[in-house]
């Protein structure tokens, strides 16, 4: 029995084993260090992008990756989001503001070398117009003349749409009407141009994922092309020397890992694997503002988040209810308490400083006036209120939301509230077929114009699912905004529409979202703006001197 | 042996038939397309990526087809994954969770052998209790709690092992491999115990102390491969199951595993991914259950002796 002992002492050796590994792998170099010096950018990004098409993807992660591997006509100022030459380097804007023409570079090239012209656009957004691919993005065209038309059949021949290669290095696009953020929309990764040899190799134009954005197989104009694409581990792109200004491009790597999970991923940040993250864990935002941690980058993003009223529900078609139900949403602590992420509270629906637009509003906190319009509207003291639900998809932060407006309400007006949580995609439906009375829901800009968060509430439009329908409201943003001449006059046309749509509330604006990452100090030239768009090719990478690893002596 | 092997691979097949069916009909009647968005979708591009992926159809016509491509080893394209096909994200998927349940299924079996083992040696002692102990806490400890604590631990303190990955920096295998295998090795420590407890109270095992055996000697020639079989028998389910159910650990590691990709899918509602995974998974457990099944048959006489019966 005495050899016995033995037994116990191996399983202890076997425990230590991994403790007798790390010898091995400890003191090694970390990603962060080792991609400061050779310019490897390590980027957390989400997801497993669902494509690297720019006219099937669609999403942040996706769009993080598309805008590194090519470009369009335009580009933005990674601060301001103002245009500046892309492709193009110069354009003309027609006195009416509906005809654009532009001036492509004349070195110009796609990453497998191919000169990159004007007959490229032609081709690209016809294909991007073809119902059979599948681009949910596709609206984004229907500001160039007759696009929509082409899209829907109404039309078959593609030259009577508004873009025309004049020569190789000459594109005119004419505008259905003037659109002032169409230079924006360039920007888009929706508007980019693919490469049509390429496209064509692997299928036909309209044919939905072929393989051509495959590693070894996509051809892009970017600053980067893409060098590996490993399924769910990490999708790498390399300095693309075919690039117009690759000279002045910074990094000659970017790594991007599909970190989905934000926890993991702020792990990762702290054990130097990643240079970015795309998020950081809610609970994690508090110590990382205690400790004043400089890695920490908080900023305004071009978002609401809001809730939609089902307004052919009998009880919330009144507009005094509508309003009664806006006034007891204490925004402020929400946005403090539960959020803690510097978001700010919303009290109109378009994200303030839009373009320069500032939405007035009179919506408040204002419980006292609540109870009076919610009498008026026959329930006084929330009597015979019929019990309401609030939808939401089954996500904590919206759950903790939820509960903290389930009760204001009941405090304020005294009215019963309950909670009905889904799954995303059975939310989404329920949704979009009315099957709801309150339903949380986010709206993120995709280009920076008032537009864009105030066309949701049209009649017709696919995004309303509130059964608003406004004949005023259409006719200032659908006929009016379009055409008026300054820029001025058109924020005013805005204005007078919000002040509507903020009158009649058949959502109620909750607050506006902040992007929320942690971004090493040796990221250099990555300002953070509106639409947490980076502009690759002006970031470099430079360690901190304290940063920097410790040689052998100094150990 | 063949001829068992033979007819248990017979009845797998209409037990897959039922699988395949029952996973298209569930997932055909979840609420949600795949095809739905935050933004809507205009009726178009519905109505185009329906006829792409054939969903315009009958659904008894889709059913008919779809079995038709299994049975052809096709699996069809990801709805997710536009240029994907579902074969191809298990190809991609597969090596990380078959690898990372090899290592963990070593952890287990090294960890649960030697604490079972030696627990059964001095039964209702320290040496019995501490490890049990440990293993009713292993049991207990669900790998969300146990991988982010060793992560921690070994990653963020200490600065030993790397925090996430998998095959990318020296030692990111470690973590990931043990925080799944410790809540098998918990099991597979009490069934030895177990096993052994009984296999060294035999006659046989007297027979061989009595010759004068050294214990070491008595315990890994005669005791073990008695005392193991309810462990064998556990291989199997055990290592189907590890397949199957490492999508937490996936996650908390950020392992390009398939565990991801089958959890995820259900989410997306991505039918053909949903389902070619469900029937890849299934066949996997329906072979490593038969070989567990066929090494236990191997290692018991008794069994053996009904086997050959059974098929006379």
């Amino acid at each position: 029995m005495k050899n016995c002992a033995r037994l116990p002492l191996l399983f202890s050796l076997f425990l230590l084993m991994p403790t007798l590994l790390l010898s091995a792998c400890g003191g090694g170099e970390s990603n962060v260090d080792q991609g400061n010096r050779d310019g490897t950018f390590h980027w957390g990004n989400g997801t497993e992008p669902q494509s690297l098409d720019p006219h099937i993807a669609t999403g942040v992660p996706e769009h993080n990756i598309i805008t590194a591997l090519m470009e369009g006509l335009v580009a933005k100022d990674s601060k301001t989001l103002a245009p500046k030459p892309g492709v193009a380097e110069s354009w003309t804007i027609s006195e009416d503001g509906r005809v654009y023409t532009f001036k492509l570079r004349e070195n110009a090239r796609w990453s497998n070398g191919d000169p990159h012209n004007a007959h490229d656009y032609v081709w690209s957004w016809w294909r991007a117009l073809q119902p059979a691919l599948g681009n949910l993005y596709a609206y984004m065209y229907f500001s160039i003349d007759n696009a929509k038309e082409y899209y829907e059949g109404t039309i078959t021949d593609f030259d009577q749409v508004g873009v025309k290669a004049l020569d190789d290095s000459t594109l005119k696009v004419t505008l259905s009407n003037p659109t002032p953020y169409f230079l924006q929309l360039l920007d888009h990764y929706s508007l980019y141009p693919v490469h049509r040899g390429t496209i064509e190799k692997f299928g036909t134009a309209d044919e939905r994922g072929t393989r051509w954005t495959y590693e070894g197989n996509h051809v892009g104009n970017g600053a980067f092309q893409l060098s590996a694409w490993k399924i769910n581990r990490r999708i790498t792109v390399q300095r693309n020397p075919y690039y117009w200004n690759a000279d002045h491009v910074g990094l000659n790597q970017i790594v991007f890992y599909p970190t989905e999970n934000a926890v993991s991923e702020e792990r990762m940040f702290r054990a130097g694997q990643l240079h970015r993250t795309s998020s950081v864990p809610s609970d994690k935002i508090p110590s990382y503002l205690e400790t004043q941690n400089s890695s920490l980058r908080i900023s305004p993003y071009l978002g609401t988040y809001f809730y939609r009223i089902n307004t052919s529900v009998p009880h919330l078609q009144s507009k005094l209810v509508r309003r009664a139900l806006a006034l007891t949403v204490d925004r402020e602590a929400i946005t403090k308490n539960i959020l803690k992420g510097g978001q700010i509270p919303a009290y109109a629906f378009t994200p303030p400083g839009t373009m320069g637009y500032y939405p007035e509003s009179n919506l408040r906190f204002d419980p006292e006036t609540a109870r009076q319009l919610l009498a008026e509207a026959g329930y006084l003291n929330g009597k015979d209120f019929p019990t309401t639900e609030i939808l939401y998809n089954t996500n904590e932060s919206h759950r903790k939301i939820a509960v903290a407006i389930q009760q204001m309400w009941k405090k304020h007006l005294n009215i019963d509230i309950k909670l009905l949580n889904q799954e995303w995609k059975v939310y989404l439906d329920s949704e979009s077929i009315g099957n709801y009375e309150i339903s949380r829901a986010g709206w993120i800009g995709d280009y920076v114009d008032p537009n864009n968060f105030l066309d949701m509430f049209l009649c017709n439009g696919g995004n309303n699912r509130t059964g608003w329908c406004n004949a005023e409201y259409d006719y200032l943003i659908g006929d009016i905004a379009p055409t008026v001449k300054t820029h001025a006059e058109r924020l005013a046309v805005f204005g007078r529409a919000e002040k509507l749509l903020m009158d009649e509330l058949p959502v109620i604006p909750i607050y506006t979202y902040t992007s929320i990452s942690l971004v090493n100090q040796a990221v250099k030239n990555y300002p953070s703006n509106i639409l947490n768009k980076a502009n690759y090719s002006e970031i470099y990478l430079q360690a901190e001197p304290q940063q920097m690893p410790l040689t052998e002596d100094q150990y | 042996m063949f001829r068992f092997a033979f007819y248990r691979l017979l009845q797998a097949i209409p037990v897959l038939f039922i699988v395949i069916s029952l996973t298209f009909m569930l997932v055909h009647s979840a609420p949600g397309g795949p095809f739905s968005a935050d933004k809507a979708v205009p009726p178009e591009v519905i109505k185009a990526l329906e006829a792409q992926y054939n969903l315009d159809q009958p659904l008894w016509q889709q059913y008919v087809s779809y079995v038709g491509d299994v049975l052809q080893g096709d699996f069809g394209p990801s709805f997710k994954y536009p240029g994907r096909d579902v074969t191809e994200l298990i190809a991609a998927g597969l090596p990380a969770t078959a690898e990372l349940a090899l290592y963990a299924m070593l952890v287990a079996l090294v960890i649960g052998v030697s604490a079972g083992v030696a627990a059964a040696m001095r039964p209702n002692t320290a040496q019995d209790y501490i490890p049990m102990s440990a293993a009713m806490i292993g049991i207990c400890m669900p790998s969300f709690l146990l991988g982010p604590l060793l992560v921690l631990i070994f990653g963020i303190h200490l600065e030993w092992l790397p925090v996430s990955g998998w095959g990318d920096i020296p030692g990111d295998k470690i973590l990931p491999a043990i925080t799944l295998g410790t809540g098998y090795a918990a099991y597979i420590a009490r069934l030895s115990r177990g096993g052994m407890l009984e296999v060294l109270s035999q006659d046989y095992i007297r027979t061989a102390r009595a010759k004068g055996l050294s214990e070491p000697v008595v315990v890994a020639k005669h005791a073990l491969r008695g005392g193991l079989i309810p462990v064998i028998a556990f291989l199997g389910p055990a290592f189907a199951g590890l397949l199957g159910g490492s999508f937490v650990v996936e996650t908390v590691f950020q392992i390009p595993g398939l565990g991801r990709f089958y959890v995820q899918a259900a989410f997306n509602r991505d039918y053909t991914m949903i389902l070619g995974t469900t029937v890849f998974f299934s066949t996997l457990i329906i072979i490593f259950n038969l070989l567990s099944d066929m090494l236990a048959i191997w290692l018991n006489p008794k069994l053996r002796q009904q086997t050959r019966g059974a098929s006379l």
